[in-house]
């Protein structure tokens, strides 16, 4: 527990449990009612165990996988109590995801040193890329970084007016060319401006896109390279926004969005919704990428770092 | 990763080859894989266990029946029909008469709602000649409401802001009085996205209902939306008891299953499908090619439609004659160019033709792909466009230091060009082929 209360303020965790109480409820009501009035782990409960987690959005592939390894655990100890099922369950899930080597973070920046600390988020549109964005910058303001904000997304309409406020609800630095500009300058000169005011990060807004569009993609490569170009090394991060409650489909963005721009870190937002906490352990089983961030709201405050064992955990306390 | 739902049911249906009829062994093999190939799409875990056992069912009752078929045809047929029964018999209809009419956007947040909006009203405008009045009642996310102003501006239809007032429900009634002041027809009222958790915004929005009487509620949803989409489907429909969906975003690789999840839940219909970031990428909704689509037998229907709304029937005859004529020159060819781009997505639109889903997947297709065609015709001049037998070594050269492109890529275009142009003339001179309607060609492909 000290574990976890050092990530976790209470309040945070509130927040997080509160999100997931949908999920868990879902989850857990009914795993016990497809085990009522049974003493052992046979067939049917299997089945039962991939319907549910399945219908939590999982995936097929690591639901396989999970039901194979409890298999495995059958075989090896013979008998498997019912009432151990849920223990179980919650250690292999979390051992598998232990398995692929991505670490957790801790903080809401690594301290790395670089100056600026150029961060670029990407992702299909209305993921919520834009309020990420916010709710990460006032973060770090709070750590007493200098932030700016750079409005990449020239296309929405209306998308560097909705940057624009967030900056001033966080209260930090903005650098805009406006709407219809193009987005790889904006980019270059956010991290310019970034140098020039001795800012400690600079985030860049994207408009959003589906990966299956090919001239979007490479526009996103090319907003890329341009910050490149200004400062060797940079972008230090990659950040794609996935949206909860996105299916299957949220696989394919995350391989796609990382051909295009070596994605380094994920954020899963609108936790806050009902029933989908099942992506966010498909993902961390199929993708070497480590979610970085899970959004909780709308709010200000409502942005967390991403802890696999905690979040597993809550879906079992 | 994930194979395409078309793609696994053929993998199903493969499972049937070689087998001469249905039988009891080999309908389960396929079930199974449909059942997989189904929730991998998205489809409700429950429902889509239904399906396949009502799949299933009909199957074996055919068993011994139509030996002549291929079971594997047979089976696609099952799948395919019990697939255009879950989605919901005939297109369903927009009721906009009244004065005004008053149309409520309902979802979840990022579902697409604002950008449905402008599209329903440029629909509205262009197709049906309406007069439209867009309201933004999003007071919440940062410029949504300068967002819907930019759309409309962008469409030429009015917007109804109120930037003072944080009631969405007494800014939507002011927008109605509005479009009754002006005489406008149709009121499309925005609403912010929320979850069907957040009882606070779920009461509003059935207040936003209440006061004004919406003739058309829809519900707009992410078409790449997962398991959830039943139960926020649901919720919203006990709140505000919508009578249309809209599904969104349908231009991607999604599998859309959602889509059939919620038919099968709430039982409303589909009525609009959004397929871009343009305003003029809206589709009306027809079950039966949803269905087809995902069965990857290609959306034909609506690509021969798409085709026809933008080809124009006059330019192809005269292209027509040209081509018999062996005199296609690159003024047409520059034509033709700009008829495909006319069309909208290249991508999606192949991939509404059948066999082409699975070609077009992995290739690399944008609507850029013509750029280097047109910097090179561009750098002609107006006699070696319309004679491109004119053009020799130094005009080939002289035409790549106009258009930025070496001789080699220029020689390999005028190649290209004329094994076109030959193949062309050719083909216009085979029987059949003169049906300058791109209906009856693509019929052929059909099988
Ligand atoms: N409930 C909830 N809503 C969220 C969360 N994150 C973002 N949103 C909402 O989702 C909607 C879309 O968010 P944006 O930040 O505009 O998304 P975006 O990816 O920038 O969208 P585009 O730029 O249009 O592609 C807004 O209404 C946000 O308030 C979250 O964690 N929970
Ligand atoms: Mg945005």
């Amino acid at each position: 527990m000290s574990f976890f209360s050092k990530l976790f303020s209470r309040e945070k965790k509130e927040d997080l449990d509160k999100g997931m109480e949908k999920t868990k409820t879902s989850l857990f009501g009914k795993i016990s009612k497809a085990i009522a009035g049974k003493s052992k782990v046979d067939e049917e409960v299997l089945d039962e165990l991939e319907s549910v987690l399945i219908s939590s959005d999982v995936g097929l592939e690591t639901t396989v996988k999970i039901i194979e390894r409890i298999e495995a655990r059958i075989a090896r100890d013979k008998y498997l109590q019912v009432s151990e099922l849920q223990a179980i369950l919650r250690d292999e899930i979390v051992q598998l995801l232990a398995e692929n080597n991505t670490t957790d973070v801790e903080d809401f920046l690594p301290d790395q040193g670089q100056k600026p600390y150029v961060i670029l988020v990407v992702g299909v549109n209305g993921v919520g890329k834009t309020t990420t964005i916010g709710k990460l910058a006032w973060q770090l303001k709070q750590q007493g970084k200098k932030v700016v904000l750079g409005a990449g997304d020239t296309f929405r309409a209306a998308a560097v007016d909705q940057l624009k406020i967030w900056s001033e609800r966080v209260g930090c630095d903005f650098y805009s060319k406006g709407m219809n500009t193009d987005p790889a300058a904006v980019a270059y000169e956010t991290v310019q401006y970034a140098l020039e005011h001795q800012c400690d990060v600079a985030i860049i807004d994207t408009a959003g896109r589906l990966h299956t569009k090919s001239h979007l993609m490479q526009e996103l490569s090319k907003i890329k390279r341009s910050v490149g170009k200004k400062l060797e090394g940079a972008p230090h991060e990659v950040l794609l926004v996935l949206d909860a409650t996105t299916g299957q489909n949220a696989f394919e963005q995350a391989k796609h969005f990382t051909d295009a721009t070596d994605v380094s870190a994920l954020a899963l937002t609108k936790l806050d919704g009902t029933a989908k906490g099942g992506v966010a352990i498909g993902i961390s089983d199929q993708f070497k990428v480590p979610i970085k961030f899970i959004g909780m709201g709308e709010g200000i405050h409502q942005l967390q770092v991403f802890n696999k064992k905690i979040f597993v955990e809550s879906l079992f306390d | 990763m994930f194979e395409s739902l078309s793609d696994r049911l053929e993998g199903a249906f493969k499972v049937l080859t070689g087998e001469h009829r249905l039988t009891e062994l080999n309908i389960a093999e396929s079930v199974k894989e449909i059942r997989r190939a189904l929730v991998a799409a998205d489809v409700n875990y429950k429902i889509a266990k239904e399906f396949t056992d009502k799949v299933k069912e009909k199957a074996l009752g055919t068993e011994n029946l139509l030996k002549a078929v291929k079971p594997g045809e047979l089976m696609v047929k099952i799948v395919r029909d019990e697939l255009v029964e879950l989605m919901g018999g005939e297109a369903a209809d927009f009721n906009v008469k009244g004065k005004p009419a008053v149309v409520l956007i309902a979802g979840l947040q990022g579902s697409g709602k604002t950008t449905f909006s402008g599209k329903l009203a440029n629909f509205l405008k262009t197709k049906q000649k309406k007069t439209p009045l867009l309201v933004a009642c999003d007071v919440y996310r940062p410029a949504a409401i300068n967002q819907l102003g930019v759309i409309g501006e962008q469409i030429g239809v009015p917007v109804y802001k109120d930037l003072d007032s944080k009631n969405p429900v007494e800014i939507a009634l002011k927008g109605i009085q509005h479009a009754k002041d002006h005489n406008l027809d149709v009121v499309i009222v925005d609403t912010a996205g929320r979850l069907s958790v957040d009882t606070e915004m779920m009461d509003e929005i059935a207040r936003i209902k209440g006061a004004v009487l919406p003739n058309e509620t829809l519900f707009v949803v992410d078409s790449m939306t997962g398991q959830d989409a039943v139960n926020t489907a649901k919720a919203f429909n006990d709140v505000i008891d919508y009578n249309g969906v809209v599904l969104t975003k349908l231009d991607g690789d999604t599998r859309g299953g959602a889509a059939l999840s919620i038919k099968y839940t709430v039982g409303k219909p589909i009525k609009f499908v959004s397929t871009g970031e343009k305003m003029d990428t809206l589709d009306v909704f027809h079950p039966d090619r949803l269905a087809t689509r995902i069965l990857g037998m290609g959306d034909i229907v609506s690509f021969v439609e798409k085709a026809q709304e933008q080809f124009d029937e006059a330019e192809a005859q005269r292209l027509e004659k040209k081509i018999r004529k062996n005199k296609f020159d690159f003024n047409d060819f520059l034509s033709q160019i700009n008829q495909i781009k006319k069309m909208g997505d290249l991508k999606s639109l192949m991939g509404m033709i059948p066999g082409m889903s699975k070609i077009t997947k992995d290739l690399d297709i944008n609507n850029d792909a013509f750029k280097k065609v047109e910097a090179i015709i561009f750098s002609m001049t107006p006699d070696e466009r319309n004679n491109p037998d004119l053009i020799d070594i130094r005009r080939k050269k002289r035409i790549a230091g106009g258009c930025g492109h070496d001789l080699n890529e220029i020689n390999a275009f005028m190649k290209q060009f004329d094994q076109m142009r030959k193949m062309m003339h050719k083909m216009s001179k085979m029987p059949g082929m003169s049906d300058s309607k791109p209906k009856s060609k693509l019929k052929l492909k059909r099988r």
